[in-house]
């Protein structure tokens, strides 16, 4: 255990040391968000209820989503972009050597460089959100631990699927087709751009049980006090069920990966 | 010295050419992921679109502006930022060439180094945004009304050919930027894709000051704001002159200036890091 932490740890420190790529990404997602933050403002002006938010929930659920872009990993991130060059440089032969769990040593990875961040980006990015609009904190002081938690499964499930888009490049080579497929679907059934609840009817019953609702949606709702007692357990039994779930099929996947692998150049 | 100028240009757009021309075979021999990433590229902007549809099946309508009207401002910006992005999207990049030492190499050969560095890994299946944006741009045009005239018509034509121009001429002021700062990329990014989204809606849903600045400082509403009010035959909500609608050629042309300009002057004054 106490390598997994060090492994994290350790990838925690790499990400903290690139300063200026953190700040210009704060920039980024600034830009971005106040141009959602007005798009959904025009919504709610016109229907001041629609998905059972009001404009101050539309506004929080934007910033917090621009803050999740690299913290959960919406669209893609270093770690496990790192994962697919290596199979497809043949390094990964040297993962699949090491004497710990290939999966375990890179979720470490991964969970290390989320810390990082949600400490930089998430934090900074709402503090942004918060001094250019009128944003909703969580109610009480327990809510925060509890956003912490569904964020931290949200980050796993987010990395189960980065690492089936990652694995395919055993069999592809060229991860880069899949995984634009993977960003492309993430963004949009995340909510990234469109709450979750804006969806019709039928539509969101669907859009809400998938895995990407993890990653916005869930943490979310509980922030701002949707998702209260029955409806915070349930969240994250969908969040950890769907980990659980994709880890296994990870673990599968690389299985059978690991048994065809052919190390280019001998 | 006119003469001479023009040869260089032909000789820079055949060498655009046949550098794209190459890597599109290169992209081809990873067939696979050729093909998805081409289908992907389809399936981007149609789920960016349908994310606005999301939006419309709350409301009727965004900032007073009806679906067919977004839908036409979504797909003209959408056609014109994909054809910029597909020609020259690929200087954004230009930090991590300086950084790898590549830039270097391209300056010491016989071709224009803003068409090596546009056509370096050139995507072919960026195109795909074009297309989407060209249907949904199609769609808008079959439902939206509009009482059609030979004006209209050249307004239309002109205001795709001048968003790319602008989308251009920021895609390569933000490179420029990067000789400055070589980690500026994703600041460049807020400016070309922040832009384009933007104006993917009616700036009627933003403060006034944000459309002053859009209009004077970062003149993206021209991309199809400007041109659009007058296609749809709608008074400027915001009481600005009408002469405005027919400013983007214009602007279009500065901006070329400019971004011409901060490119020279960054080649000129580029200083290798040594690496």
């Amino acid at each position: 255990m106490s390598l997994y932490v060090a492994v994290a740890l350790r990838s925690f420190r790499r990400y903290s040391t690139y300063t200026a790529a953190t700040l210009a990404g704060i920039f980024t997602n600034s830009v971005f968000a106040v141009i959602i933050s007005f798009t959904y403002l025009a919504v709610w002006r016109q229907n001041p209820h629609a998905g059972g938010y009001d404009a101050r929930d539309s506004l929080t659920y934007c910033w917090v989503a621009q803050a999740m872009i690299m913290t959960v990993g919406i669209l893609n991130v270093p770690t496990t972009d790192e994962v697919a060059t290596r199979i497809r440089t043949g390094d990964v032969a040297v993962d699949l050597y090491r004497p710990t769990s290939f999966l375990g040593w890179w979720l470490a990875s991964d969970l290390g460089r989320a810390a990082y961040h949600l400490l930089s980006r998430g934090v900074l990015s709402m503090i942004v959100g918060g001094l250019l609009f009128d944003l909703r904190y969580p109610a009480s002081w327990w809510v925060w631990p509890v956003v912490v938690v569904s964020v931290s499964l949200g980050v796993v499930v987010s990395f189960a699927l980065r690492m089936l888009v990652a694995s395919s490049a055993f069999w592809l080579l060229d991860q880069t087709g899949v995984q634009q497929l993977s960003i492309v679907l993430s963004a949009f059934l995340s909510g990234l751009y469109v709450p979750l609840v804006l969806f019709p009817s039928w539509g969101r019953h669907v859009v809400l049980a998938l895995p990407w609702a993890s990653y916005v949606q869930v943490p979310v709702d509980i922030w701002l006090g949707h998702r209260s007692g029955a409806g915070i357990v349930s969240g994250l039994a969908l969040q950890a069920g769907w980990a659980v779930a994709l880890l296994l099929v990870c673990a599968a996947v690389l299985r059978l990966a690991t048994r065809r692998v052919v190390v280019h150049g001998g | 010295m006119a003469e001479g100028l023009l040869r260089r240009a032909r000789w820079d757009v055949r060498a655009f050419l046949m550098l794209a021309g190459m890597w599109t075979r290169v992209s081809w021999s990873y067939r696979t992921s050729f093909a998805v990433l081409t289908f992907a590229s389809l399936v981007t902007t149609f789920l960016d679109f349908a994310a606005i549809l999301v939006m419309f099946a709350n409301v009727p309508a965004l900032g007073g502006f009806g679906l067919a009207e977004i839908a036409f401002l979504y797909g003209t910006t959408s056609v014109s930022a994909g054809l910029a992005d597909l020609v020259v999207g690929n200087v954004e990049r230009l930090g991590q060439r300086i950084r790898l030492g590549s830039f270097d190499a391209m300056m010491v050969r016989p071709v224009g180094v803003l068409a090596q560095v546009c056509a370096d890994q050139f995507a072919m299946r960026r195109l795909g945004r074009v297309i989407q944006g060209a249907a949904v741009l199609g769609w808008a045009l079959a439902v939206v009304d509009v009482d059609w005239s030979v004006v209209r018509l050249v307004v239309l034509a002109s205001m795709l050919v001048c968003g790319a121009l602008i989308f251009t001429a920021f895609f390569v002021l933000g490179a420029s930027f990067q000789f400055v700062s070589i980690d500026g990329s994703e600041v460049a990014n807020a400016f070309t894709y922040g832009g384009h989204t933007l104006v993917q809606y009616p700036l009627t849903i933003y403060p006034r000051h944000l459309v002053t600045v859009l209009t004077f400082v970062l003149p993206v509403a021209f991309v199809n704001w400007y041109p659009a009010l007058f296609v749809l035959g709608r008074p400027d909500p915001f009481g600005l002159p009408g002469w405005l609608r027919f400013a983007s050629p214009l602007v279009a042309l500065l901006l070329c200036a400019l971004a011409g300009l901060a490119w020279r002057t960054g080649v000129r004054h580029y200083r290798s890091t040594g690496s």
